[in-house]
């Protein structure tokens, strides 16, 4: 059974041109994922797929000019507004991907004892601070005294003292020493291990295929492939979506070669495949309709071409 | 143009030191990688280079004489966390043509859309933003840039898009750049040499 389930989620933002006309941005659109306890589920795709509102639609922290529709539930069981006002924090903790979401006005370890759930709240901020190489004297800190590492270790730890059952990570690592992201890293495989489920929003495939079970692939808000860490080897060969795979060719460690353009906007998303544009696969069927994900060796692709 | 560091040391206050003697010398067009362990003093050391921070020994030399203190200050420096680097109360527009006006060639290369400038930063994605902090570092009188985990934010192919682009403007301009970033694979992609900073303690 899956802890946490989303179904055929879309998030639009309204606004209005000069002229007063409304317009409706559709940032993600038909998305649906599932996070399985005792798995990671890394999430990667395009800058501006919809990752983080994903994270943030998740634990109710939408902007209110965001509307929101289909369905997203914890342990079955729908998660409104009221649920979530009881379990964030405590059952379902956030990493966010900005570190301007620190308090200024308060010290970074108070910060992470307000955190922690239960239990003796200094030293578990001390052990994960040792964990994580911070200083002793980093507790004493402001927001405004740590350097961007220092900033996302603190932001970890808040989360890691939460003793969460899910935590949804939004690019945990970026800035941070080889040593620090496997220490973090292998705390999310421990977390996941005992029984806990983690979302890993990353752009680090590297790290993201060392820890996670699978990789969920965003483009354009909505997920394009569901796959196996496995099938990410050599030249991506086992790679279903072509959008996946030139992420792939992309990486430093492998071709260095992207394609070219970039992701349609929210306000002029093509009718049929949201990739047609850039793909060199395309055909005139692929611009009738939306592809609809479906399941192709052990993974799901959102392509009717695929093979 | 060079860019030399000379000698440079500083710290907080009387803190220890957290970096003494660094002595590092760019060439025009030259890509020049530094690693090391976080919190020890590289995006200091690049903002003295930036001219955000005075060393407490040494000088920032540029062509044999120290930089001048008013004026568009040739090293530009791209920071990790776009979200602090520009001001939330202003438009994207405000914030892309603060020093000057990148043309559309430069607005392409970046895949800056037309319609993110109406936009309040918040509006944007993370890397979407990072593309702006990009372009306002690249105004026609920089010499040197410093990206400090410039692309860490992108995704695979917009990182190796911008690096394309940037490395194209580069090699035009003669422009040297200095990457700081814990990407060992994307460092051997883009550097022609890699200094240690461990080195210096
Ligand atoms: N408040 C908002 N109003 C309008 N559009 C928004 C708002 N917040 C985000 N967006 C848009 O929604 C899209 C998805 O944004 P999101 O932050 O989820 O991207 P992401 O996948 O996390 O990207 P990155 O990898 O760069 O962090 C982007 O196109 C962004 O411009
Ligand atoms: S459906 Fe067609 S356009 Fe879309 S990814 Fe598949 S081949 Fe390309
Ligand atoms: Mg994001």
């Amino acid at each position: 059974m899956s802890i946490l389930e989303v179904e055929n989620l879309s998030v639009s933002f309204k606004s209005y041109t000069d002229g007063f006309k409304e317009i409706n941005h559709k940032v993600i659109s038909s998305l649906s994922v599932a996070l399985e306890a005792g798995e990671i589920l890394a999430v990667v795709g395009a800058s501006g797929s919809g990752k983080s509102l994903l994270a943030h639609a998740i634990l109710g922290i939408l902007p209110s000019n965001a509307s929101i529709s289909g369905s997203i539930k914890y342990k079955d069981e729908e998660l409104t507004a009221a649920r979530l006002a009881t379990l964030r924090g405590k059952e379902l903790a956030l990493v966010p991907q900005s570190v301007n979401f620190l308090d200024p006005l308060m010290r970074v370890g108070s910060q992470v004892r307000t955190a922690a759930n239960g239990g003796d709240a200094v030293s578990a901020q001390r052990k994960v601070f040792e964990r994580y190489h911070l200083g002793k004297e980093v507790e004493n800190m402001y927001p405004f005294q740590l350097s961007g590492g220092m900033a996302r270790r603190t932001l970890l730890s808040t989360a890691m003292v939460s003793g969460a059952k899910v935590i949804i990570a939004d690019e945990p690592t970026p800035g941070l020493d080889p040593v620090v992201i496997k220490e973090a890293l292998s705390n999310f495989r421990e977390f996941a291990d005992n029984g806990c489920a983690v979302m890993l929003i990353t752009h680090d495939i590297e790290s993201a295929l060392q820890i996670a079970d699978k990789i969920a692939v965003f483009y354009a808000g909505t997920t394009v492939e569901i796959a196996s860490v496995k099938d990410f080897v050599g030249k991506g060969e086992a790679i279903r979506h072509p959008y996946t795979k030139a992420l792939w060719r992309a990486l430093p460690q492998n071709e260095f070669i992207p394609i070219p353009g970039s992701q349609p906007h929210p306000s002029s998303l093509p009718s049929g495949c949201l990739f047609a544009p850039r793909c060199e696969m395309a055909t005139p069927e692929c611009e009738q309709a939306q592809p609809e994900m479906r399941e192709l060796r052990d993974g799901m692709v959102r392509c009717i071409h695929a093979t | 143009m060079q860019l030399e560091a000379k000698d440079i040391g500083f710290r907080y206050g009387d803190g220890p030191w957290l970096f003494q003697g660094v002595n590092i010398t760019l060439e025009p067009g030259e890509i020049v990688g530094i690693t090391g362990p976080s919190g020890r003093g590289k995006t200091t050391f690049c903002r003295i280079l930036a001219g955000f921070e005075s060393p407490i020994e040494g000088a920032v030399h540029m062509n044999g004489a120290p930089l001048q203190k008013n004026g568009y200050h040739p090293v530009q420096m791209v920071l990790q966390h776009p979200e602090k680097a520009i001001n939330p109360r202003w438009k994207l527009h405000q914030i892309l043509n603060e020093g000057y006006q990148p043309d559309q060639e430069l607005l392409n290369l970046l895949g800056i859309e037309q319609e993110w400038l109406t936009r309040w930063p918040h509006e944007l994605s993370g890397g979407e933003l990072q593309r702006f902090c990009v372009a306002r570092a690249l105004g026609p009188n920089t010499r040197f840039l410093i990206a400090d985990e410039m692309t860490t934010m992108l995704d695979a192919n917009t990182q190796a898009q911008i690096w394309h682009a940037i490395m194209e403007i580069a090699k035009k301009r003669e422009m040297g750049i200095l990457v700081v970033t814990h990407e060992s694979k994307l460092m051997q992609r883009l550097c022609h040499r890699v200094i240690n900073f461990n080195e210096f303690d």
